[in-house]
């Protein structure tokens, strides 16, 4: 009797466990067919092409399930990538001279100190970092360059900067320390300078994992949706210049969503958005798979 | 000789860069840590803290409560999932598949699974916003960092604990149940915490699920009425959601000044998690080790 009922718990236990690993397959399939189910209404219910999202600038759904209205996004692409692109131009530079720091030049301080800092930063949410950046550094830049408003691309490019500053960091610097210590050995026997190993065995070495730490940088930058629409002045025009308030995907699901009818064509066109951003994320996923396959470095992160 | 003078020059003057680069940025995280706690208490008036409409006593009773909530559903689903991919997935397509899955989960923009939550929880249910919808969301963030840490905790079990305890008659899931999991606890928990902490700031996935406004009757025990405390279908705004709110709905002269201490609360809440996953995981292992 008690072995029959053993016998029956530990396949009770492994179906149940099997199913919940199943259900995770389950739920992430729904938010894509989800996604795809309503984004892709834009253009089989009201008739729009992709070509007209992708590159129009026109944007004026009409909020009924009429139609009628256009739906070019193109603003609010250039505006995703204009701000994700100048926080990566600022953060990438700052991440590697930081995770080279951490790994190369004094790892002691890294680990006791520097390494629990930025992970302590990773973990800060995104409206704390928006807040700041529209009490703080909106009005300073309004004062520094002399405009009417402090929103602008370059106040989102430095809040993203600063948020995923932390983020590239810890993955570069892990594939820092993966490169085998043969290799600086052999280069410092050789005769070279702690910045010819740096910059000529190791950097080369640990490549995939930094374009890894860039891509992840780059994904959080993309989906981030509250510290951007503070500072960036939500405005439906291209960037001038960087100091030109713009608008951008995430800014725009966020406000507008709330408001709008359920099904109508606004709703939808901001669906599309949203599927968008879900094929951009699985995009960055798919080049890290790319990257790592490629370089043959694991990154061992269960450390 | 030349050459290798230009070199160490070039050294010395690239490590002065790393050293200042990386001061620099010590500086400036340090700097903002203080300037959000500086000005949250620079601004601190008593009725901040207060249960009431103008206090964000609600708000944080509400963001705690969603932390619950939410890792009620992804506690058990997370770990399940970790140990089916560390015990019984089989290597082969379908475990590659899920391994994909989690990655995706774990890299959704918020505001996407925000959307998805509105449209599942809400919308299909016909409901009104409310906590449990955007439990469920916050859930879907979280639930691929606890799989992932329970996975990568039993993986790293000496194989000598699960061939100790098959060997002594043990079966696969008494192994699993009685063995593995209680060693891999004290990571378990340091995963658990951190997402615990990651709830916390949580802002764009709860704008459509778990609301923006909160009504509660702090008498009013009725668990079913809308007012009660501990009526987990009624909205809930939390401090996250607050700070952003302040920004966008600005009606109160005193708007800033709760934002500001909103924002230092939320700080100390996710340091404090943070660190305290660090110190308890750290002590834990050592407990551990020390037992052997």
């Amino acid at each position: 009797m008690k072995e029959k009922s053993l016998f029956w718990k530990e396949h009770f236990w492994h179906g149940l466990i099997s199913c919940c690993g199943l259900f995770v397959i389950v739920l992430t399939l729904a938010i894509g067919a989800f996604l795809v189910y309503k984004g892709s209404g834009t253009f089989t219910t009201y008739g729009h092409s992709i070509f007209e999202f992708l590159f129009s600038s026109d944007w004026s759904p009409v909020d009924s399930s009429k139609g009628g209205g256009s739906v070019g996004a193109a603003i609010f692409i250039v505006g995703s990538v204009s701000t994700c692109g100048l926080a990566l131009l600022i953060a990438t530079p700052f991440s590697l001279a930081a995770a080279i720091f951490m790994s190369e030049i004094s790892p002691k301080l890294g680990t006791r100190f520097f390494r629990p800092a930025v992970e302590l930063f990773v973990g800060i949410p995104s409206v704390i970092y928006g807040w700041v950046g529209l009490t703080t550094l909106v009005p300073a830049i309004r004062d520094l360059f002399d405009l009417n408003v402090g929103y602008s691309v370059l106040a989102a490019g430095i809040v993203l900067a600063i948020m995923i500053f932390p983020t590239i960091t810890s993955v570069v610097t892990d594939a820092i320390k993966s490169v085998p210590n043969d290799y600086r050995k052999a280069a410092y026997g050789l005769g070279a300078t702690r910045w010819q190993v740096i910059y000529q065995i190791v950097m080369p070495a640990a490549k995939p994992g930094v374009f890894t730490g860039i891509i992840m940088g780059l994904a959080r930058a993309f989906g981030e949706a509250l510290a951007v629409a503070m500072v960036i002045g939500r405005m439906r025009a291209f960037p001038t210049s960087i100091l030109s308030p713009t608008t951008n995907l995430t800014a725009a699901i966020a406000s507008d969503m709330g408001g709008s009818m359920d099904g109508g064509e606004y709703n939808t066109a901001l669906w599309t958005m949203a599927l968008l951003l879900f094929l951009i994320s699985l995009l960055f996923i798919f080049i890290i798979h790319r990257i790592v396959g490629k370089g043959g470095v694991e990154k061992n992160e269960s450390k | 000789m030349k050459a290798n003078e230009k070199a160490k020059r070039v050294d010395r003057v690239m490590t002065w860069i790393f050293v200042a680069v990386a001061g620099f940025f010590i500086l400036l995280l340090i700097a903002f840590a203080l300037l959000v706690i500086g000005r949250g208490i620079a601004g601190f008036e008593p009725y901040m803290l207060s249960f009431t409409r103008d206090g964000i006593g609600n708000q944080l009773f509400n963001t705690v409560y969603l932390v619950v909530l939410a890792l009620l559903f992804s506690v058990p689903l997370g770990i399940a999932t970790g140990v089916y991919l560390a015990e019984y997935a089989k290597p082969g397509k379908v475990t590659h598949f899920l391994s994909i899955c989690i990655e995706t989960l774990s890299s959704l923009p918020s505001i996407v699974v925000g959307l998805f939550g509105y449209l599942v929880f809400i919308v299909m249910v016909g409901a009104q916003w409310n906590l449990v919808s955007g439990a469920l969301a916050v859930s879907i963030l979280n639930l691929p960092l606890i799989a992932t840490t329970t996975k990568d905790a039993m993986e790293s079990m000496p194989k000598g604990y699960r061939m100790g305890s098959m060997g002594l008659g043990a079966t696969h899931w008494q192994t699993i149940r009685r063995v593995l999991l209680p060693a891999c606890m004290p990571r378990i928990l340091t995963g658990i915490i951190l997402a615990a902490g990651r709830v916390f700031g949580e802002a764009a996935a709860l704008l459509y699920t778990a609301g923006m406004s909160t009504d509660i009757n702090w008498s009013n025990w009725d668990i079913t009425s809308p007012t009660c405390p501990l009526n987990p279908f009624r909205p809930g705004e939390t401090l996250a959601l607050h700070i952003w709110a302040s920004r966008t709905e600005a009606i109160r002269p005193d708007a800033a000044q709760i934002a500001n201490f909103s924002s230092a609360v939320l700080l100390i809440l996710v340091f404090a998690f943070s660190i305290g996953a660090r110190v308890l995981g750290r002590r834990m292992e050592r407990k551990l080790a020390g037992g052997k």
